[in-house]
């Protein structure tokens, strides 16, 4: 089981701000899909390699060689607050 | 005249164009007349010249392509507000490969949200209809791209499926879908939902337009080191019978819950491959239950990791505030949809101390059993077979206060995605759904080892041709 305040932390961990109403909701959906999962906790895996690819690849390397970068223009023009050639984003610190 | 034109397959369209006698510019205007009359939400963007070149082997063929794949200059937004107005400055090697082999694209599907859903219901930008039923869903996250090519908007589309993305609505929607073996196409340029799954595919009307753009797509690319291609490329399939194949049939299918009306289409599709010759066999996956879980552990955590790029600095949406962290959690809230908070705050508890092991850690080790349970059966059968979704297309709205339920409709896709082997849904017949109405379309899948697509594709062309599915929906194909 999921409770409000584990919600509410692991928001903070991903940055979302959530609802009121949305706290709620969340920690009965995702106590139901936790529920479900955990019947894979019962397994016994002990010893069992981890996959974490599926492909058998090792250290694929490629000739270190200088290219061009995408010209600062073009990112910046993308971004929502651009500044003299920089991003600019809110101080970390509230004003 | 166009009708006529947008009949044709891929494969003979192409072969036409590079003939000389059917000009591109003509062959396009017929499709991108035909997308635009597209009345299921399915495009969110369309070309106003999506003629492509008149060599190579996709020769003058308007593509439909899914949203998250970069296209240079055109909107590009996965389905969510946070990438509203995007365009990048680059495109993805799958939309490059195919201009380089003469393809144009010819629009910009809708689909789930960041791909994450089984029935297109989580866009930003509305639901997709589907052609058969428009009270119905097409499936998903690859909604828009099944909905184009069986609703006559589009003769091919490509997909992306991380969990059954491109085989689930290929089966919803009457049309053939293939995901290749993970690794066959480069994964550059194409938005990341779960990395370690993702992969892009074709969705055709038939088996050798799937094996067509496959040829074209597949291939290694230093962007993406986890590109290996296939060995020896893909040819167009000849096989008119199955002789000598042996065909794995899951034991654990029996006690799985599968629509009665599903269940027939499998089994007469069962019977008609033993009457092409092929040997049925059963095997044993025993950890396929499992995958489910492994998979709802799995790809939230990398998309948890994957999505945390959008904080509202460097591109998208940001909703202003007075510090930074208060503006990336409000960008982040405003710019997401419910379904992607949802796997967010799966993948974050998943992944966060304390909990890794039992959850994260352990689904690693289920996806290698999974993986094992593969071998096992294709040291006795050369490819196993499925059902693709245990239902037809559902209504819009049925399932979408139950996450769990939606996520059930992946159960015959996801072990194969696990085990990142390829697999191939072709349409087998239609079945009225519980409840009774009109058939549907049910779609029949086709698993085969890593890299075997050839092995794949010449068995699915072979089943195709005898099973013969040749239903449209209704005004579909009639150019618009």
């Amino acid at each position: 089981m999921i409770d409000r305040a584990q919600v509410l932390h692991v928001a903070k961990l991903a940055r979302l701000r959530l609802g009121e109403d949305e706290v709620e909701r969340m920690a009965g959906e995702l106590s139901g899909i936790l529920d479900h999962v955990d019947r894979i906790s019962a397994l016994d895996l002990e010893g069992v390699e981890p996959t974490s690819h599926v492909v058998e690849l090792e250290n694929v390397l490629r000739p270190d060689e200088p290219r061009p970068s995408w010209p600062r223009e073009a990112m910046l023009e993308r971004a929502p607050d651009p500044v003299d050639g920089a991003f600019r984003a809110p101080s970390p610190q509230a004003e | 005249m166009s009708a006529e034109l947008l009949a044709l397959t891929v494969a003979e369209a192409a072969a036409r164009i590079a003939a000389g006698k059917l000009a591109p510019g003509e062959y396009a205007d017929a499709w991108r007349e035909a997308a635009a009359g597209d009345e299921l939400n399915a495009y969110l963007w369309r070309a106003e010249d999506p003629a492509g070149s008149a060599q190579g082997p996709l020769a003058g063929v308007p593509v439909a392509v899914k949203d998250i794949f970069c296209t240079e200059g055109v909107p590009t937004t996965a389905g969510s507000r946070i990438l509203e107005g995007y365009r990048p400055p680059y495109s993805s090697t799958a939309v490059r490969r195919l201009l380089e082999a003469g393809a144009g694209v010819l629009g910009k599907t809708n689909m789930d949200e960041f791909a994450m859903g089984s029935s297109n219901e989580n866009s930003a930008f509305g639901e997709v209809l589907n052609p058969w039923d428009r009270g119905r869903v097409p499936g998903g996250s690859s909604g828009g791209s099944a909905a184009v090519v069986a609703g006559g908007l589009a003769p091919c589309s490509l997909g992306t499926d991380t969990g059954g993305s491109i085989r689930q609505p290929a089966a919803l929607c009457g049309i053939v879908g293939l995901k290749p073996t993970y690794g066959a196409i480069s994964r550059y340029g194409m938005i990341a939902f779960a990395s370690s799954l993702d992969q892009c595919g074709p969705l055709t009307r038939t088996v050798t337009d799937a094996a067509l753009l496959l040829s074209a797509l597949q291939g290694r690319d230093p962007c993406d080191s986890t590109s290996v291609g296939i060995e020896g490329g893909v040819k167009a399939p000849d096989r008119e019978d199955l002789k000598g194949l042996r065909f794995g049939v899951p034991t654990e299918l029996s006690e799985d819950s599968i629509d009665s009306g599903v269940r027939a289409v499998f089994e007469a599709t069962l019977e008609r491959i033993e009457a092409l010759g092929g040997e049925l066999a059963e095997v044993s996956l025993p950890h396929a239950e499992h995958g489910i879980s492994a998979y709802y552990v799995i790809a939230p955590a990398e998309a948890s990791s994957n999505l945390a790029r959008y904080d509202g600095v460097r591109y998208g949406m940001r909703a202003e505030a007075g510090d930074l962290v208060a503006m990336y959690e409000r960008t982040r809230a405003e710019g997401f949809g419910e379904e992607v908070k949802r796997r967010i705050m799966l993948g974050t508890y998943a992944l966060s101390s304390g909990y890794y092991e039992a959850y994260y850690g352990q689904a690693q080790k289920v996806r290698t059993r999974i993986a094992e349970d593969f071998e096992t059966a294709f040291s006795g059968v050369d490819l196993v077979v499925t059902p693709t979704s245990p239902s037809v297309a559902f209504g819009l709205g049925e399932m979408t206060d139950d996450p769990l339920a939606m996520y059930m409709n992946d159960f015959f896709t996801v072990p194969m995605s696990l085990a990142g082997i390829p697999a191939i849904s072709i349409p087998a017949g239609l079945a009225e759904p519980e409840g009774g109405g009109p058939g549907l379309p049910v779609g029949f899948q086709i698993a085969a080892p890593a890299f075997a697509e050839q092995r794949l594709l010449e068995a699915a062309f072979a089943l195709e041709g005898a099973i013969g599915f040749d239903a449209r929906p209704e005004g579909a194909g009639e150019g618009g």
